[in-house]
């Protein structure tokens, strides 16, 4: 096809209006904040964890969070001895308010914080059938409220029980990984908030950021690694019991 | 040809159905969003929506840019590292303007206990103790300072 | 914290599907199941059901148009649910769904039913009056063509869209069981056994359903029920009883063989929490009833009253254990911790958007449907035997 001056005065304006229209649709994170430059991830380190709930409290407050609903909630477990295959755990109110003396001080006991572990092959994104929960190109799986329908297939193929419905949009909510906070290179308000530095947020794509070494000298584990859902919320010292 | 005969029922049939697709077709190219599809099988513009809530705990740097001189009392002790906010609450609107919001003054009875009352489930390691036990009813400050809370020799006596 | 035993994720106690979405899977069920006894006739030349025939595609067309009610007014954003059609996300079973369904209703069901009694609309085109009329002037598309050529297109149409149909009919309520057979968090769901038990489990509801239907409309007309028919359908649901027992069967025994991870906690749920619902009502009363009063008419002679009753009491308890089957299968899969250490209960509502008397409604909304359609297209075999029927017309 030759190209007539005709034809480019046609094309040329299309062109631009059409530039113009996607411009206008791509929408800026924040100033500075490049989506390819950032893989987030979270390291728990259950070595410090004290079941204080300050994470609880803070994410409630950052994001809130209704009440009787999680987005984050710490677990106590209790193994007596070597019967790792009948823990008993418990999470008054999800360890919002920390947790009452233990009834039995023997054995093991030690508490477990848990999220969304910003799955990078998530089954819950997987069963959305309208594309409103999604990974987004910087690693957090995020569910975009104003598109939800609320038909809670999410919620039943999330293996860690971390979503729920809010009662107020009818829509799927969760851990969104403070995702307003960290792309202004804030940390997360649960990592902020733990005194203990139990919680650490992460940036796989930083080299500089001490997962990296923190990674290639401990031993540590993701939850249900059986489900291969790629879970990026890493645990140091995870007991064998942890459900 | 001849099996076309008497098949006119069977194109009018076709017809509709081909009306409906059209129809279908047409609505849908109005009613998709038009950031849909831009990153991946979603709203391109949920990110920047969700980007854009406001943020409520203003963390510990903005809080060291006026207060340096908590940092200096603090830098040195057990707590260098427990941010502000985990005991003074979210202050971020504090930080946008000091003056509005003044943080509440904080009651070490009830603060001090989250994290330091004797529990099982705690690493041995973590300074802990039984508050009933630990000071006859006297609140926590009367003998630690929380910015910087290990008491020194002369004072413990 | 009151309703919950042991440890349950915060976030798990609260259940997301309630009893619309134990009743959606009934009702597709219904749908193909139905459609599979008229393919006997249609595809099989099975004449012995033809009497059932045109019945089935009705009853068929009602629940249908039904099934997605429950789902409408489960959503907690119902008015958003077209997005499903608009940006269908192509790894979702529910997305899919969506055009399974709609190729099912449109393409197979209405297709079908349109085929089959064209001759009948444009007689009636012609011969009413009033609203009626127009009914019918709008369903014959314009087209008056009612010659035996153009009925002989008809019918091999129809046969074509029949043996279409099948594969689809097992489509339609396959993908309801892969649904919730894919959920790989889900122990009690996940398996791939589970589209196969819901297509059987789905045959056995929708040909007792028919049959129950044929045999109390036409006592109902006080007409005479068609013994060679309803004792060839009930032979069919026995057979057809004897596999979807089979699978279930395999599937429990390959359950408790393999005693992973989750079968002490569910052994624990189906002996306490769904004890009455799985034990007592859909395995005693459900399957086993119903097959060996089936099987009593096959080896026993009986009289043709004595077999009535039977049949009745079968397609009562059939559907009960079906819909029990659904229940304990939705329901259940959510009243364990997926810790695998604790229990939840459902609270039901009753007069809630999503509670009991919802679901009753939208159980006999079908039926006013298809009483509206049995008024309108006629499917009673008098119609159809004849010099003037359509088989003499088409054949």
């Amino acid at each position: 096809m030759n190209l007539t001056r005709r034809h480019l005065l046609l094309l040329l304006p299309a062109a631009g209006a059409a530039w113009k229209y996607v411009l206008a649709g791509t929408p800026e994170i924040a100033p500075n904040y490049k989506l390819t430059e950032h893989w987030w991830s979270m390291l728990i380190d259950l070595t410090k964890c004290i079941g204080c709930g300050n994470c609880v409290r803070a994410c409630q407050t950052e994001n809130d969070v209704p009440d009787g609903y999680f987005r984050t909630w710490v677990e106590r477990y209790h193994v007596t001895d070597y019967d790792i295959e009948n823990p008993q755990v418990d999470s008054p109110d999800g360890g919002k308010k920390g947790f009452p003396p233990a009834k039995d001080a023997s054995g093991k006991n030690f508490f477990v914080p848990k999220l969304c572990n910003h799955c990078a092959d998530s089954p819950c994104t997987q069963v959305c059938p309208v594309g409103a929960t999604f990974i987004s190109p910087d690693g957090a799986v995020l569910i975009d409220k104003t598109y939800c329908l609320g038909c809670r297939y999410c919620v039943q193929a999330c293996p860690y029980g971390c979503r729920f419905i809010n009662p107020r949009t009818d829509t799927a909510e969760k851990c969104t990984l403070c995702y307003h906070r960290i792309t202004k290179g804030l940390t997360t308000a649960c990592c902020e908030n733990c005194p203990t530095g139990a919680r650490q947020l992460a940036d796989l794509k930083n080299p500089k950021d001490p997962i990296h070494e923190f990674l290639k000298t401990h031993s540590v584990q993701v939850l249900k690694p059986y489900m291969a859902t790629h879970a990026k919320v890493y645990y140091n010292g995870l007991d064998g019991s942890v459900r | 040809m001849s099996a076309f005969r008497d098949a006119g029922h069977l194109f009018r049939l076709a017809g509709v159905f081909a009306a409906g697709v059209l129809l279908f077709l047409v609505l849908r190219s109005f009613l998709v969003p038009k950031s849909f599809g831009e990153y991946g099988h979603y709203r391109g513009n949920a990110l920047a929506e969700i980007a854009a809530r406001p943020v409520n705990f203003a963390g510990h740097e903005t809080c060291e840019t006026c207060h340096a001189d908590v940092l200096e009392k603090k830098k040195d002790g057990k707590h260098a590292h427990v941010n502000c906010e985990a005991c003074h609450g979210p202050l971020a609107k504090h930080a946008d303007d000091p003056s509005s919001v003044t943080p509440a003054k904080l009651d070490t009875a009830v603060l001090c206990v989250r994290c330091h009352e004797a529990n099982a489930a705690k690493p041995k390691s973590f300074p802990q103790v039984v508050s009933a036990d630990h000071s006859n009813g006297l609140p926590c400050d009367t003998c630690h300072q929380p910015h910087s809370p290990a008491i020194s020799a002369e004072a413990a006596k | 914290m009151p309703g919950v035993e042991g440890f349950m994720y915060p976030n798990e106690i609260e259940l997301q599907w309630s009893v619309l979405i134990v009743l959606y899977p009934f009702l597709t069920g219904l749908v193909a199941g139905a459609f599979i006894l008229a393919s006997l006739e249609r595809v099989f030349n099975v004449e012995a059901v033809k009497p059932t025939y045109r019945l089935a595609l009705l009853t068929a067309l009602s629940f249908l148009l039904i099934a997605p009610l429950p789902l409408q007014l489960h959503l907690g954003h119902p008015e958003r649910s077209f997005e499903m059609y608009l940006t269908p996300h192509t790894t979702s079973a529910m997305a899919m769904f969506g055009f399974v369904y709609l190729w099912y209703l449109m393409a197979v069901l209405v297709l079908e039913i349109w085929l089959d009694y064209r001759r009948d609309i444009v007689v009636l085109s012609q011969s009413t009056t009033g609203v009626t009329r127009l009914i019918y002037r709008a369903m014959t598309l314009g087209s008056s063509n009612i010659s035996e050529h153009a009925l002989h297109i008809d019918e091999r149409a129809g046969w074509l869209i029949t043996v279409i149909g099948i594969p689809s009919a097992f489509l339609l309520h396959g993908y309801v069981g892969f649904i919730f057979g894919s959920i790989k968090a889900n122990p009690w769901w996940s398996t791939p056994l589970m589209p196969v038990v819901f297509i059987f489990s789905a045959m056995v509801s929708g040909i007792a359903a028919v049959m129950l239907l044929y045999m109390f409309l036409t006592w109902s007309r006080k007409q005479t029920i068609d013994m060679r028919c309803v004792d060839t359908v009930a032979r069919y649901l026995f057979y057809t009883f004897i596999i979807d027992f089979g699978l279930e069967m395999l599937d429990l025994i390959h359950r408790i063989y393999e005693s992973d991870e989750s079968f002490r906690s569910l052994d624990f749920m189906v002996h306490t929490k769904l004890y009455v619902s799985h034990i007592v009502v859909q395995i005693f009363l459900g399957t086993v009833t119903p097959i060996l009063l089936l099987g009593a008419t096959q080896v026993l002679t009986l009289t043709e009253s004595a077999r009535k009753r039977i049949y009745g009491l079968a397609g009562c308890l059939t559907l009960v254990g079906i819909f029990a089957m659904r229940w304990n299968v939705v329901i259940g899969g959510q009243l364990f911790s997926k810790s695998f250490l604790g229990y939840t209960t459902y609270k039901m509502g009753l007069v809630t958007r999503e509670g009991l008397l919802t679901a009753v409604v939208l159980t006999f909304l079908p039926l006013v449907i298809l009483w509206v359609l049995v008024k309108l297209l006629p499917p009673w075999p008098e119609r159809y035997e004849g010099p003037d029927s359509v088989i003499a017309h088409a054949r």
